[in-house]
């Protein structure tokens, strides 16, 4: 016993660090594969295929800027930091979902715990992994834009890089400090819930303020309209102001690349001090608000009805309880806030903008759809009491079809309806157009069904790529064919018969053609 | 206790996976009768159950519940069936009065029979305190309960049962044994596999012990105990003579 005792050594930080870091590693790789091993090396030339191309459409949208040099004008400058901003509220969104993971996902909290190591020094490292995987993903997506840069205007471009790495960091610390205090003040459940819904919204949120901000003000959907007005030039601070030090910095000026990186560090490591020691309670909170209870609704009488019935109840049931589903539906409302907000302009004057609504509004129908069919259709999780049911299978899907269907009308007939006042052809072409949108996707979700638990709806698009594909081909076919349904209709064919094609092809290689 | 109708009567019955899992099984159980099912891993317990229950689709052979042709009219045999797994699968989302009150629905059973039933179900569980908290916070044991509430809820003829006392605390596993004696007493017919051989000691009719996916012992315990040609032996001993002997052979 004693010489046991006396052949334990302590445990290296760093040694800890690779474990997280190979954790890291593994749970992105799973997820990328759908968990299954021979996908690996797939996965990894698929992505470097999938980076090779990015430098496609980085050089659409970067390259003519590879020359530019400071000084910048106003304009420019606030139009980077905007694009900055909106590059670090995506890392934040990336960031409050990988902490929240942490804290319910992983399943080893209680070993660490358990194990004699201080745990503010083992969650002060399980802090910094996660503030580098996000720093790390946000580098390797920021590579083909600075890669078309570099080719474009030289090396001075590898200060974006830099850039990158500050906005990383800081984004990991505010996420970090934003999810333990909403623990501390929300509790561990509620927390959850607000973190998905934040993690789902912040990134969108701003682009699409932006687009309410230029319709309102300017009668566009373009975001660029607000950000290139006088009034945002009058109103931007003098040159000196730490709001520009991401753009000096990736313009080239060492001082303010330095400046950056030093507060990034330091905002992290504030962080890191204040909260590390705390992480243990909070995750074990986490862990053990599972067990807590959480009341359904008000005791009532059981319900009357059909089979079918009792089925759509459930499943309706189920998705209003989902909080997927609650901040996806939230996205898709935001996203059709702009256009909202456009169809309402609009009754003031005759803008041909108002177009637009309709492709928007189709998109987000199919794409919703998808969600909900793969929660309804694949996501069962007591598949076994629904098989052993005395009712035919095809019943079964048949009412879950139904409440696919009846969440995207309910959902969005409001718009129909308010579009059906300013123009009834195009509330028709756009009630169709969501339709066959919805159907679309739910039949690719039929096609491509899975036996899974609801809970694993983030691992969906990896379990089929090719449904995945065709659900977001389906979707943007759709909605371009209802666009060009109101301009050019002859052209409308065409696109349609193209989609019906994909259709028809995703159908053809599909597992399931019943 | 235990009639002569057959409440499960199947007929060469036949799985193939990569080697066969069930081969070729003949067995009858009889109406209002308690038969356990035990078998090593792997001997095709499980699959047998599931293709009783209708998860699983059998490559040869008949499936007849309480005369009805399971295969022929699945619909018709699964109306008074119960199915229960080992690993509850219940919503998280739901409460389980209002998960009881889907199954209900589904099982198409009056509503105001199905609410009475499963309150009494819930409370003779354990559960009263617990019936409108949603599922998602439950124990394994709890979540069990839940489900093997769903499973009577319905007032089913035939209630098969795979491994349902994984997980539960002693307490628990006496109140389902308590409920599941007395649904038997009251004609409904229990099939259940268990590698706790203490249980099926007690409480089974009759024991059917599978091996390599076919029957190789059964009868009521002094049964199986004159066939072995020892009466002082327990059930455990005889099961691990019955296996090794099988694997022997094989």
């Amino acid at each position: 016993m004693t010489t046991a005792l006396a052949n334990v050594k302590t445990v290296p930080l760093s040694w800890f660090a690779s474990h997280e870091i190979r954790l890291a590693w593994r749970e992105w790789l799973a997820m990328m594969t759908g968990g299954r091993q021979r996908r690996r090396r797939a996965a990894i030339i698929g992505l470097l295929v999938f980076g090779a191309l990015l430098h496609i459409p980085a050089y659409a949208v970067i390259g003519r800027y590879a020359t530019l040099r400071s000084p910048l004008d106003k304009s420019a400058m606030i139009v980077i930091t905007a694009s900055t901003f909106l590059a670090w509220a995506l890392m934040l969104s990336q960031a409050v979902e990988s902490v929240t993971r942490v804290f319910y996902s992983r399943a080893d909290l209680d070993l660490i715990m358990s194990s004699p190591v201080a745990l503010d020094h083992v969650f002060s490292i399980r802090l910094a992994a996660i503030a580098l995987t996000v720093t790390a993903m946000a580098m390797l997506l920021a590579t083909p834009f600075i890669d078309v840069l570099m080719l474009g205007g030289g090396l001075r471009w590898l200060a974006v890089y830099g850039v990158v790495i500050a906005i990383g960091l800081s984004a990991a610390a505010v996420a970090i400090a934003v999810t333990i205090l909403l623990f501390r003040t929300i509790g561990p459940r509620r927390t959850r819930f607000v973190a998905q819904i934040l993690a789902a919204v912040i990134g969108a949120g701003f682009v699409i303020a932006l687009q309410i901000a230029a319709i309102l003000s300017y009668g566009t959907l373009s975001r660029f309209a607000v950000l290139t007005s006088d009034a945002a030039a009058a109103y931007a601070p003098g040159p000196d102001s730490v709001v520009w030090w991401p753009v000096r910095a990736a313009f080239g000026d060492g001082e303010a690349l330095l400046l950056l990186l030093a507060s990034a560090f330091l905002l992290l490591g504030a962080v890191m001090v204040s909260f590390s020691a705390s992480f243990a309670d909070t995750a074990a909170r986490a862990s053990a608000s599972g067990a807590s209870a959480r009341r359904g609704s008000r005791a009532r009488s059981f319900r009357t009805g059909s089979r079918q019935q009792a089925l759509r109840r459930k499943e309706l049931t189920l998705l209003r309880r989902d909080p997927w589903l609650l901040s996806q539906s939230l996205m898709q409302l935001l996203y059709l806030a702009p256009p909202a907000v456009l169809l309402w302009r609009s009754f003031s004057d005759s803008s041909l903008a108002i177009v637009l609504i309709t492709p928007v509004i189709v998109m987000a129908a199919g794409q919703l759809a998808g969600g909900l069919g793969w929660l309804t259709i694949s996501g069962e999780d007591a598949p076994d009491l629904v098989k052993t049911a005395p009712l035919p299978p095809s019943r079964l899907i048949r009412a879950k079809i139904e409440v696919v269907l009846l969440v995207i009308a309910v959902l969005f007939a409001p718009l129909v309806i308010a579009l059906m006042f300013a123009s009834p052809r195009q509330a028709a072409v756009t009630a169709i157009g969501v339709m066959i949108a919805a159907v679309s996707a739910t039949a690719i979700q039929l096609w491509f069904r899975v036996q899974a638990r609801r809970s694993q709806f983030r691992r969906r698009q990896t379990s089929s790529r090719l449904a995945t594909f065709a659900e977001a081909f389906s979707s943007i076919g759709w909605a371009a064919t209802s666009a060009l349904a109101l301009s050019l209709p002859v052209a409308a064919l065409v696109t349609g018969l193209m989609t019906t094609s994909l259709l028809a092809a995703t159908w053809k290689f599909s597992p399931r053609r019943d | 206790m235990a009639s002569d109708q057959s409440a499960l009567a199947l007929r060469g019955l036949t799985k193939r996976f990569d080697r066969p899992a069930v081969d070729a099984l003949d067995l009858t159980v009889r109406s209002g009768e308690f038969y356990a099912l035990l078998g090593p891993n792997g001997a095709g317990k499980t699959t047998t159950l599931c293709m009783v229950a209708g998860l699983l689709q059998p490559d040869a052979g008949s499936i007849s519940i309480a005369g009805i042709d399971a295969l022929r009219d699945p619909v018709a045999a699964k109306q008074i069936t119960a199915w229960v797994s080992d690993e509850p699968m219940i919503y998280d989302k739901l409460t389980p009065v209002e998960y009881l009150e889907f199954v209900a629905g589904l099982w198409g059973i009056d509503p105001a029979a199905a609410e009475r039933s499963a309150r009494e179900l819930l409370v003779s569980l354990g559960l009263e305190a617990n019936m409108n908290e949603r599922c998602e916070g439950f124990s394994k044991g709890m979540r069990q309960k839940v489900a093997l509430a769903g499973a009577l809820v319905h007032d089913p003829r035939l209630i098969i049962l795979d491994e349902p006392l994984t997980g539960l605390d002693a307490l628990s596993a006496r109140h389902v044994k308590g409920l599941l004696g007395e649904r038997v007493r009251g004609g409904c017919t229990v099939i259940m596999t268990t590698h706790i051989l203490e249980v099926a000691e007690r409480m089974a009719d009759r024991i059917g012990v599978i091996s390599a996916g076919r029957l190789v012992a059964e009868g009521t315990l002094a049964e199986l105990r004159q066939q072995n040609g020892r009466t002082d032996t327990s059930l455990e001993d005889m099961f691990i003579a019955l296996v090794d002997h099988e694997a022997a052979a094989a």
